[in-house]
């Protein structure tokens, strides 16, 4: 994740703070953090910035010029304005109609824009097992890493009988 | 007494299991906890639904998991159903957050068995599913996230991208619209002054901090809540090792800090732990906070395996228990700060004397 302050730098502080009810989070380099004075001061237990997040989260979210503002989503109506004072989007197709924005902001705050984790159950059963196996590879490598060797053995044949069922399925379909 | 009143009453008269003090390392790690976030393709995202809207979405999730195995006899809850004493437990057993507490749009909550998976309808995102055991146990509590997930999405149409993952209302938790948490508490490493040394290197590695109630700043009775930072660009098993990894080294961290404490300051120890213990035994009136604070000292004792203390689970139960919704819920009516206080401290001394010669060690 870079810093969303200079983009540049890595960024290893991180801040979240939620005033009436509303979350909102910053990731700085060090650099930044010294510089615009943002300190977590554990030694009072607080993490308390409230007064210099706002403005920072709204320069780092500011992609473009106010013409970004008038972007509008097509299937709920929702302005990027609207989004950039509540950091809420409206819809799913939010994500389609503000992509060019989101790009960069999904980029500040994880650090990616590709998703890599599981994907609903809903687009069957096969693909469910291809995933399920995929998963279970990416564990097998772990396990093997740690010389957990049993553990290694269990997923091989977890992987081995979900590539067998996979196989019957796709035998018994028609064709 | 009306059916959603007595099934409330069940769940009040169960404490939770992920406060019971069990499952690995509980001296160390009172609970863990996973979250997923998931939205209906079909709907906009609660703040920007209709009425008519949101009642939707309640009806098809909870029908849902009324066809799903994991979520066998739950029980559904609708906030505007329940008053809002009742609505503020909910709160503080973790169960609801400040956002779905306020009951004033058609929102639920589904409690699944023992209370183990819970399920919060049209929160920020219109699922918010969520794990929890007692003890260190992330991966048990991601695979019962996970296969719940996985029934709910058999049926559930939820909004996902090949590209981003699963799409949320806050672009914070788009992906894997994972947060998995530990809650564990660190008095040694806060007496010994090494807390925020530790704190720092945790956030280094990008993993965030927070108090026991997460929406507050304040971190209570030395209790920390570590949970992973981001949900994309990494599978749900990266973030959930990532975060193990680095607990355990905090947990390590903390053991080392409690070995020198009984090393170099046994007597010390001893007197705090026990001038806590006498405070909570014998106090007649106390604040939430200050039980939270001083059951920290006694959980430290217990930790350490001082004889005559109380088991750890009646010192979890009470840091839920003594908060002030469920106390005016115990005493059966509202109750004044000052009120409270009196009632509170009665409440522990009882519970203190009650479990007194039933628990000496932390496996208890």
């Amino acid at each position: 994740m870079l810093c969303q302050i200079c983009g540049k730098n890595p960024a290893t502080v991180h801040f979240t703070e939620i005033t009436n009810g509303k979350m909102t989070e910053l990731h700085v380099c060090e650099g930044c953090a010294e510089e615009k004075g943002l300190q977590a001061d554990a030694s009072k237990h607080k993490f308390d910035i409230a007064e210099k997040f706002t403005d920072l989260i709204n320069s780092a979210m500011n992609t473009d010029d106010e013409r970004v503002g008038h972007v509008q989503c097509p299937r709920c109506g929702l302005l990027y304005s609207a989004f950039k004072e509540t950091g809420r989007l409206g819809c799913a197709e939010c994500y389609g109609s503000f992509q060019f924005q989101l790009r960069p902001l999904l980029r500040r705050i994880h650090g990616d824009t590709h998703h890599k984790g599981k994907t609903p159950a809903r687009d069957g059963e096969r693909v469910s097992i291809a995933r399920q196996v995929q998963r279970l590879y990416d564990e097998l490598q772990r396990a093997v890493a740690r010389e957990e060797f049993e553990r290694a053995a269990e997923v091989r044949d977890e992987i081995k009988r979900l590539e067998q069922q996979e196989r019957e399925e796709r035998a018994g379909e028609p064709r | 007494m009306s059916d959603v009143t007595r099934r409330f009453e069940e769940v009040l008269a169960t404490p939770g299991p992920w406060l019971a003090g069990d499952g690995p390392h509980p001296d160390l790690v009172v609970s863990t906890r996973i979250r997923l976030a998931r939205n209906l393709a079909a709907v906009p995202f609660t703040h920007r639904a209709r009425e008519e809207q949101l009642s939707g979405v309640v009806s098809s999730v909870a029908s849902a998991a009324g066809a799903a195995a994991t979520f066998q006899d739950a029980v559904l809850i609708r906030m505007n159903e329940i008053g809002a004493l009742e609505r503020q437990v909910l709160v503080e057993r973790h169960l609801v957050s400040h956002e779905l507490g306020d009951g004033t749009r058609p929102r639920g909550l589904l409690i699944g068995p023992a209370q183990r998976l819970s399920l919060m309808i049209n929160e920020e995102d219109h699922v918010r599913l969520q794990a929890m055991a007692s003890g260190f146990q992330i991966l048990e509590a991601w695979t019962q996230a996970d296969r719940a997930d996985d029934e709910l999405g058999e049926v559930l149409d939820f909004a996902f991208s090949e590209e981003i993952g699963y799409l949320t209302s806050c672009p914070t938790n788009t992906g894997t619209g994972m947060r998995a948490s530990v809650l564990i508490h660190l008095p040694a490493l806060v007496l010994l002054q090494e807390i925020q040394k530790v704190l720092k290197s945790v956030m280094q590695v990008g993993l965030n901090v927070r108090g026991l109630y997460g929406e507050h700043s304040d971190v209570m009775g030395n209790l920390f809540q570590i949970s992973n930072q981001t949900t994309l660009g990494h599978s749900e098993r990266d973030s959930i090792e990532s975060l193990d990894r680095v607990a355990r080294q905090v947990m390590e961290a903390e053991t080392r800090a409690r070995e020198r404490l009984l090393r170099d300051a046994r007597v010390q120890t001893e007197d705090k732990v026990w001038r806590a213990y006498g405070l909570l035994r014998y106090c007649r009136s106390v604040s939430a906070q200050e039980v939270i604070n001083l059951c920290s000292a006694v959980r430290l004792g217990v930790s350490l395996g001082l004889p005559g203390l109380c088991p750890l689970r009646v010192i979890n139960e009470l840091l839920v228990l003594t908060q002030p919704a469920h106390l005016q819920r115990f005493y059966g009516g509202e109750l004044t700060s000052d009120e409270r206080n009196v009632y509170r401290a009665q409440f522990v001394r009882e519970r203190l004397a009650a479990s007194e010669g039933s628990g000496t060690s932390a496996s208890d």
